[in-house]
């Protein structure tokens, strides 16, 4: 076997090392590893490769999935990506740095997690945000842990039934082994009004998965009638021109950072983001950056709060969420960076555009019915009176992803401003030939 | 590195923008479509008859939607930059951080080993990136291999039957694999086992996991000579007892010897092996997790599998099963689609470059590092356990008492261009220095690291003042952490 090029360690090295260590050989480090469980065998893995072997492999791997022209979302948005944030992702000084532990040499990290709680806290309307979570739907299981922690002696959460079905069951796993009573509710206001005995939490999503805008007006304060906590489950794209939770009376807002320009690259790696009221910032689970200044006054950011975290309260932490989606953090900072207010409201025009375009064109061809009489930005539902197989086969040939199939057999779809009106008049002639 | 002041909300000014977006997606120029009577579906809330005062064009156009239903009223204060700006702030902004491209990180318990950068241009592979994760299986052929091969990789090199990718990172692998380890239980009527054994060595992770599992944490303690209290264990089993949670090599860098032993009393008590695969970089190509006797596992992918740690994410911790708890793979939804398939990707290329021949290197390098390091700086810092380690160990502080700390002397080294070591973990001693050097450092750096670290030495006891002043060679010095806690600014206002 010859050298390798990440190990830098030549023979002669190896000698001096050895010699220094005092041992004669590098299996002499292990003799302390009982004989049996040194392994002995081929490690059953390809040979090693070229690392244009790699690449070809990869490629030959890539071209068996098929590039689609995304019109489905439900949870993950196909929205263009400004060329400039790989640029920055993808600089090794942020790329390759560790966790911000060291903040004198950790001031990039540390500055950019400190503009992404304020663009986060700007888009819910919310006091508070951690530096992020794995994903949109950890994100809203957290907070859900957050209520009860929250509710002395509370243990009841209501879910809306509106929210994806991703969302809700990774909530009910993570309540399923904390011992949370969770009620998936499609009346969330009925429920709450009626009075769930020890309720410490609601969940409702800001833009349901039917793609409706949801009117939580009222909502809040009977919530808070109850003792409980409202959390809401946002698009955070969305939150430029919808009601923020911030305006809907919540004292939590979760969700997926992934519409904030993060490649949809097959579920991951995206970012949740948690917001809150100040009076919950000490129940806030993960890391969270604070300003302050060094002994010459110089502005700068840390780690703060850490009384909260693993590393120093352990099984007593609010959560054992260690290592985080910091890199998508930096990726939607700089999404906002360069979007800004208009940006941010101009896209959301264009979705609306296109959408409601495609919504009123497809039910024009007499092949769907309306479902819900109600607003709605990027995202619908339709239910077909074609057969829903024949149609996605159809797209699918087409070189289309859409019309994906609700469990009530609903189909959505989803409109980004990546898509012209060239393709949403195919989807329709398509959708007119499913006989 | 030099100190840059700004934020980005301090370069904004009104009607700079830094995007560009098409007028219309209609060609012809349509305009949005009139303002509809909105009626609420069968969403509670309002009253449908309740007027729409503000229809979504006045929302596009940035008009404040004063008392609607639904449409934000709030302005929206993002800052307004230019694409120039952009790019200059976070060039900035990046040259004040330190990563494994810029220098070493002796950094214990976090194996930070060289990034290849084959891994990155994989990831960004269009025909990965621009997958939907709702879209059909048979137009994700590729992305479905990508999972069979890891799965098959990672079961030979660790001794695990199969893996789910769903767990996001390392502490989400623990907490999935005590789930899987409840379910374990629980199918077997087994309903009594609320407890599980975390050595006071583990990561804070462990026994933060299994809280969030809703299991209760019953500490074993380490002897003096670092390793799992056997005896003190045997006390401590019984008919309550889910399983132990593990690291091996543990957090001091010592191989758990009597981990057969372990297993076998673990085992006849009905409990399972939990494996806390942060510091698996030494075993891999040696040992076998599974061999040992381990029920469930995570990995760390950001750590022992060179992906990028992006300064805290996004990593990946697959978690990894025997065949007893092979029935419950795949049982609990913890996170959205897939788990982090980018980060899956690059440790898959990494996997097959090491290939089966160079993979034999990686943990044996990786050990013979951490050996040298501690061997030459004995004389300077106080070893408390003096056997041979594995991939890292840990120095309790400086030999000769200056009144140095150990802070002191991890902020010293930023001086000198390297990353601090872990500090003050594990909590078994009081001035824990935890170094741990990875396979791709070079014996030139590792004495360049060891020259420095006695040079340290040398200066705790000419100038022990400087010292409790470091580092002063950055782009700012010691923050004031007390005032960040106690005042807490959050967000820029």
């Amino acid at each position: 076997m010859g050298a390798f090029s990440y190990f830098p360690q030549t023979g002669e090295d190896i000698r001096v090392m050895l010699e220094r260590i005092g041992v004669g050989s590098m299996d002499d480090l292990y003799a302390d590893v009982p004989a049996d469980f040194i392994y002995k065998g081929e490690y059953d893995l390809p040979s090693a490769m070229s690392e244009q072997q790699v690449r070809d492999f990869f490629e030959s791997l890539a071209a068996k999935n098929t590039r689609l022209k995304v019109f489905v979302g439900q949870g993950a948005y196909d929205h263009y990506v400004p060329s400039v944030i790989p640029y920055i992702t993808s600089r090794s000084e942020f790329l390759t740095a560790y966790t911000p532990y060291q903040c004198e040499i950790s001031q990039g990290t540390l500055r950019y997690i400190f503009e992404w709680q304020s663009m986060i806290c700007r888009l819910t309307g919310l006091d508070c945000a951690n530096a992020s979570m794995y994903d949109g739907p950890t994100a809203a299981a957290e907070a859900v842990r957050m209520c009860v922690a929250s509710a002395k002696r509370r243990n009841s959460v209501l879910v809306s039934a509106r929210l994806l079905p991703n969302v809700i069951d990774t909530i009910k796993t993570y309540a399923k082994y904390a011992g949370i009573n969770v009620v998936v509710s499609d009346q969330i206001f009925e429920d709450v009004a009626e009075g769930v005995l020890d309720l410490a939490g609601v969940i409702v999503p800001s833009i349901n998965r039917f793609g409706v805008i949801e009117n939580h007006l009222g909502l809040a304060d009977l919530v808070h009638q109850m003792g409980a906590l409202l959390v809401e489950y946002c698009d955070p794209s969305a939150l430029a021109v919808v009601k923020t939770p911030a305006e809907w009376g919540a004292d939590i807002a979760v969700g997926d950072g992934q519409s904030l320009g993060i490649p949809l690259c097959f579920g991951g790696p995206y970012v949740g983001f948690m917001a809150c009221r100040t009076a919950l910032m000490r129940k806030l689970p993960g890391r969270i950056v604070g300003q302050t200044t060094d002994a010459s006054g110089k502005r700068c950011y840390v780690l703060t709060l850490q009384a909260r975290e693993q590393h120093i309260r352990r099984e007593k932490a609010t959560s054992n969420i260690c290592s985080n989606e910091s890199l998508m953090a930096l990726w939607c900072t700089v999404y906002l960076s360069l979007m800004g207010p208009e940006g941010m409201r101009r896209l959301n025009a264009l979705c609306y555009e296109g959408a409601h375009y495609l919504h009123d064109a497809l039910l024009a061809t007499g092949k769907f019915q309306r479902v819900f009489d109600a607003d709605f930005l990027k995202e619908f539902v339709l239910k077909p009176l074609c057969p829903v197989e024949k149609l996605q086969k159809a797209l699918l040939k087409a070189g289309y992803f859409a019309a994906l199939q609700t469990e009530e057999g609903y189909v959505t779809f989803c409109v980004t401003e990546k898509h012209p009106r060239e393709e949403l008049d195919c989807i329709v002639e398509i959708v007119k030939s499913v006989k | 590195m030099k100190y840059y002041d700004k934020l980005i909300f301090e370069l904004s000014k009104p009607g700079r923008i830094g995007f560009s977006l098409p007028e219309t997606l209609l060609a012809d120029k349509q305009q949005l479509p009139p303002k509809k009577p909105a009626t609420l579906g069968t969403v509670r809330g309002g009253t449908a008859s309740e007027a729409q005062r503000w229809g979504p064009k006045d929302v596009f156009q940035g008009q404040a939607a004063a008392g609607s239903r639904i449409w934000r009223e709030a302005p929206l204060d993002l800052p307004e930059v230019s694409e120039v700006d952009v790019v200059r702030h976070y060039t900035n902004l990046s040259q004040m951080n330190f990563g494994v491209d810029t220098g070493f990180y002796p950094l214990g318990s976090c194996t930070m080993k060289y990034n290849p950068k084959i891994n990155e241009e994989i990831a960004n592979l269009p025909g990965f990136t621009g997958l939907h994760p709702l879209q059909p299986n048979e137009t994700v052929k590729g992305a479905l291999e990508v999972y069979v091969g890891m799965d098959k990789a990672l079961a030979a090199i660790t001794g695990m039957k199969h893996f789910t990718f769903l767990p996001c990172a390392g502490a989400h692998g623990e907490l999935t694999g005590l789930m899987l380890m409840r379910e374990y239980h629980q199918s077997r009527g087994d309903t009594a086992r609320t407890k599980v054994i975390v050595p006071d060595s583990a990561h804070g992770t462990n026994p933060a996991s299994a809280a969030v599992c809703g299991l209760d944490i019953v500490v074993v303690k380490s002897k003096e000579n670092g390793l799992v209290d056997v005896d003190a264990l045997k006390g401590l089993l019984g008919p309550d007892i889910a399983g132990i949670m593990l690291t091996n090599p543990n957090t001091l860098g010592l191989f758990e010897r009597d981990i057969k032993e372990i297993a076998q009393l673990v085992h006849d008590c009905g409990g399972l092996l939990y494996y806390d695969g942060a510091n698996m970089n030494p075993l891999l190509g040696v040992v076998r997790p599974g061999d040992m006797g381990f029920d469930i596992m995570h990995l760390n992918l950001h750590k022992t599998f060179s992906t990028p740690h992006g300064g805290g994410g996004p990593g990946a911790g697959p978690v990894g099963v025997s065949d007893k708890v092979l029935p419950f793979l795949h049982i609990p939804r913890v996170s959205g689609f897939h788990g982090n398939f980018g980060i899956i990707l690059r440790a898959y290329a990494y996997i097959l470059m090491l290939g089966r021949e160079h993979i034999k290197l990686a943990g044996k390098l990786a050990t013979l590092g951490a050996n040298y390091i501690k061997e030459s700086l004995k004389d300077c810092y106080k070893l408390p356990i003096p056997t041979v380690c594995k991939h890292e160990f840990v120095f309790d502080g400086l030999l000769e008492d200056n009144g140095v700390t150990t802070l002191d002397v991890a902020k010293r080294l930023l001086d000198y261009g390297f990353h601090a070591p872990t500090i003050y973990f594990p909590l078994l001693f009081h001035q824990a220095i935890m170094i741990e050097p990875t396979e791709t450092e070079s014996l030139e750096t590792l004495d360049a690291f060891i020259a420095v670290m006695r040079r340290i030495a040398e200066e705790a006891k000419a100038d022990p003042e400087m010292l409790h002043g470091a580092p002063h060679d950055t782009p700012i010095g010691r923050p004031d952490e007390t005032t960040a806690a106690r005042q807490p600014v959050l967000k820029y206002e």
